[in-house]
């Protein structure tokens, strides 16, 4: 049976007054599915979680988890949901494990039961080996994992993963989404995840929802937002000559757009994979040769920039810079 | 819904969470050397022997002249009774003639003082980190999130102050009343217990919403030096000027540090003295326990 794990509606939230972090947002989140919100640094995307998760009231509208409203059945609500936070929150003076029979005690799951629970978990993010170490001396994709399972600790049906790879490098970002996959597959959650990276969100999610200053502006699943771009693109040059060719490009079946960028024809078009060989074959025919040929699909990154206006990666650096300061500041702490 | 056998005690996760920093203080062996037993230590072996205001009355001799026409008989017994004078004043002055004795029982509170105003540090770290984002969507009271705080922080200051009486009785040296018997040491503790219950609380609800260190260190300074001086942690009430009197006297840590010298180092006890102390103790902690829970109802989210 599936059913909806998450229906939201008209969710808002204003701080001091005058500060709108969530406008108005909508969204259903299916059983079963990985729901991804993707959005740049201050989107909102924070402030929806915790709401969802008990931890701030909305000051608009509305939210069921599991047909209960996180505002009003906070208990029921928290019961069945897991949260692993943006922040590396394992207490670093303790080992793995006692982090994660914390987390345990704060469900009240009695000892007995946890400490079984607590080692499949541990052995299922592979900290087995490192459990009696103190959190201090886990690298970045430890912690990570660390999180996970203190997470699912309460077996939840819907699991929150706020930016689960932020700040880590490409290869240890990896080796987490097949962690989420695993888990998911293991548990059979519905998982709602932020995050700010796009392909994050091109390999985990089923549907995505973009938002930015607050609000959704878009949503669906990956596919169907790159396919609202309008089609693949395929860019290429003439050799030797100058004379436009757009004329007889437009002619063939499949083309939406033609551009001519300096020496370059930027085009639109859909089923790209058939559609190049016709136009190549075309051009051929009138006595042109092609050079320099490529044919991209088109990535979240175009979906984003066309939605935001801005692109992705400026954004992605300044958020590098944070993490970092971040643990500076946790370093300063152990003092 | 609740399939993973979660228990049905209300105060599930109090301990685990109390525990938590609990362990962070006794797994540094540095640091619980260093404020344990370094700490009372510095103060009672050097501040306290640097400022033994008892040397004043014991160090400095009093001689009668002989040209004054005194007849040598009265002379012997008047330099008899000032030779006794010191100890006399002394007992006047503090209750007891061993003025360290006075100022190590004065630590007790202090040093509970100093561990409760760092109570409210760690619900800022723990927001500033999301720690206590991450303990507010698990299903563990929010009563529970302050009470482990007050917790952890009173039984660290009990340790302490345990410690501080240990020292003291060594390097003091510290010499008991005449009144004292092993049993009035737990009266001595449940002062103190109390004494931190309030204290903590209120560290801890000036922190409750609070996300900056900074401000943290700021309102602890503003408060640790008047709120000693302002006490009879180190000097008896009864040589301060009236104004001053006015405030120590509902000074807790006055009421603490009264409680702890009657049942340590007074040659008598004064019973109705004793009962008020403890009354006002009780009062201050319940009303400042209580306005934490009551807050961390409302506040502890934003």
């Amino acid at each position: 049976m599936t059913g909806d794990a998450l229906v939201v509606s008209g969710l808002t939230r204003i701080f001091n007054k005058h500060l709108v972090a969530v406008d108005h947002i909508d969204f259903t989140v299916k059983e079963g599915e990985i729901f991804g919100f993707l959005g740049p640094n201050g989107a909102g995307k924070t402030t929806t979680i915790n709401m969802l998760t008990t931890v701030l009231k909305p000051t608009e509208g509305t939210a069921l988890v599991f047909g209960f409203d996180p505002a009003k059945q906070a208990g029921e609500v928290r019961q069945s949901i897991g949260v692993v936070p943006q922040e590396y929150t394992a207490d670093e003076d303790l080992t793995g494990e006692e982090n994660v029979l914390l987390c345990a005690d704060l469900y009240g799951i009695p000892r007995g039961t946890s400490k079984k629970h607590a080692e499949e978990l541990l052995k299922l993010v592979e900290l087995t080996d490192f459990k009696d170490k103190r959190v201090e001396t886990y690298s970045g994709g430890m912690r990570r994992r660390l999180e996970l399972a203190c997470g699912l600790i309460n077996t939840p049906r819907l699991f929150f993963l706020d930016e689960p790879t932020l700040g880590l490098d490409v290869q240890t970002r990896g080796a987490i989404w097949n962690y989420i996959k695993l888990l998911k597959k293991q548990y059979d959650m519905t998982i709602f995840m932020t995050t700010h990276y796009l392909e994050e969100a091109d390999v985990l999610c089923d549907r995505i929802a973009i938002i930015d200053h607050g609000k959704i502006i878009i949503e669906g699943t990956p596919e169907a937002l790159k396919e609202s771009l309008g089609g693949d693109i395929m860019t290429f040059g003439i050799k030797d000559s100058n004379a436009d060719i757009s004329s007889i490009i437009q002619k063939i079946p499949k083309v939406k757009e033609v551009k001519k960028q300096e020496d370059l024809y930027r085009i639109k078009l859909v089923d790209g994979e058939e559609t190049a060989p016709s136009i190549i074959e075309a051009l051929r025919r009138e006595g042109y040769t092609i050079s320099r040929l490529s044919l991209t699909k088109p990535t979240l990154d175009e979906v984003y920039l066309e939605y935001t206006g801005r692109s992705m990666r400026a954004e992605e650096e300044s958020r590098e810079n944070f993490s970092r300061q971040r643990m500076t500041m946790r370093r300063a702490r152990g003092m | 819904m609740t399939q993973n056998g979660n228990s049905k005690n209300p105060v599930h996760g109090l301990w685990a969470l109390t525990n938590r920093e609990l362990k962070k203080w006794y797994k540094n062996p540095i640091l619980l050397l260093m404020t344990t037993i370094v700490q009372p230590i510095i103060w009672l072996g050097l501040f306290g022997h640097a400022m033994n205001l008892g040397n004043l009355f014991t160090s400095n001799t009093i001689t009668i002249p002989t040209n004054l026409g005194i007849p040598p008989q009265a002379l012997a017994q008047l330099q008899e009774y000032f030779a006794g004078a010191p100890t006399q004043l002394l007992k006047q002055a503090f209750g007891t003639d061993s003025y360290i004795s006075y100022l190590s029982v004065g630590m007790l509170s202090f040093i509970v003082l100093f561990t409760c105003m760092f109570s409210g540090m760690s619900i800022v770290w723990d927001r500033r980190l999301g720690f206590l984002n991450k303990v507010l969507s698990t299903p563990v009271a929010r009563s529970s999130i302050i009470l482990s705080k007050i917790l952890n922080t009173v039984i660290r200051a009990l340790i302490q102050a345990g410690v501080v009486l240990i020292i003291a009785y060594f390097i003091g040296p510290l010499v008991f009343g005449a009144a004292f018997t092993p049993i009035n040491l737990l009266g001595v503790f449940a002062a103190l217990f109390l004494l931190s219950t309030g204290l903590s609380s209120i560290f801890i609800f000036i922190a409750i919403r609070s996300t900056r260190m900074e401000t943290q260190m700021a309102v602890m300074n503003l408060l640790n030096l008047p709120l000693l001086f302002t006490s009879n942690a180190m000097f008896p009430l009864k040589f301060m000027p009236d104004w001053l009197q006015d405030i120590a006297q509902y000074n807790p840590i006055s009421w603490a540090t009264d409680a702890s010298r009657q049942l340590i180092i007074n040659s008598s006890i004064d019973m109705t003295k004793l009962i008020q102390d403890f009354t006002y103790l009780g009062v201050f902690a319940i009303v400042f326990a209580g306005m934490g829970i009551v807050l961390s109802w409302r506040y502890l989210s934003k």
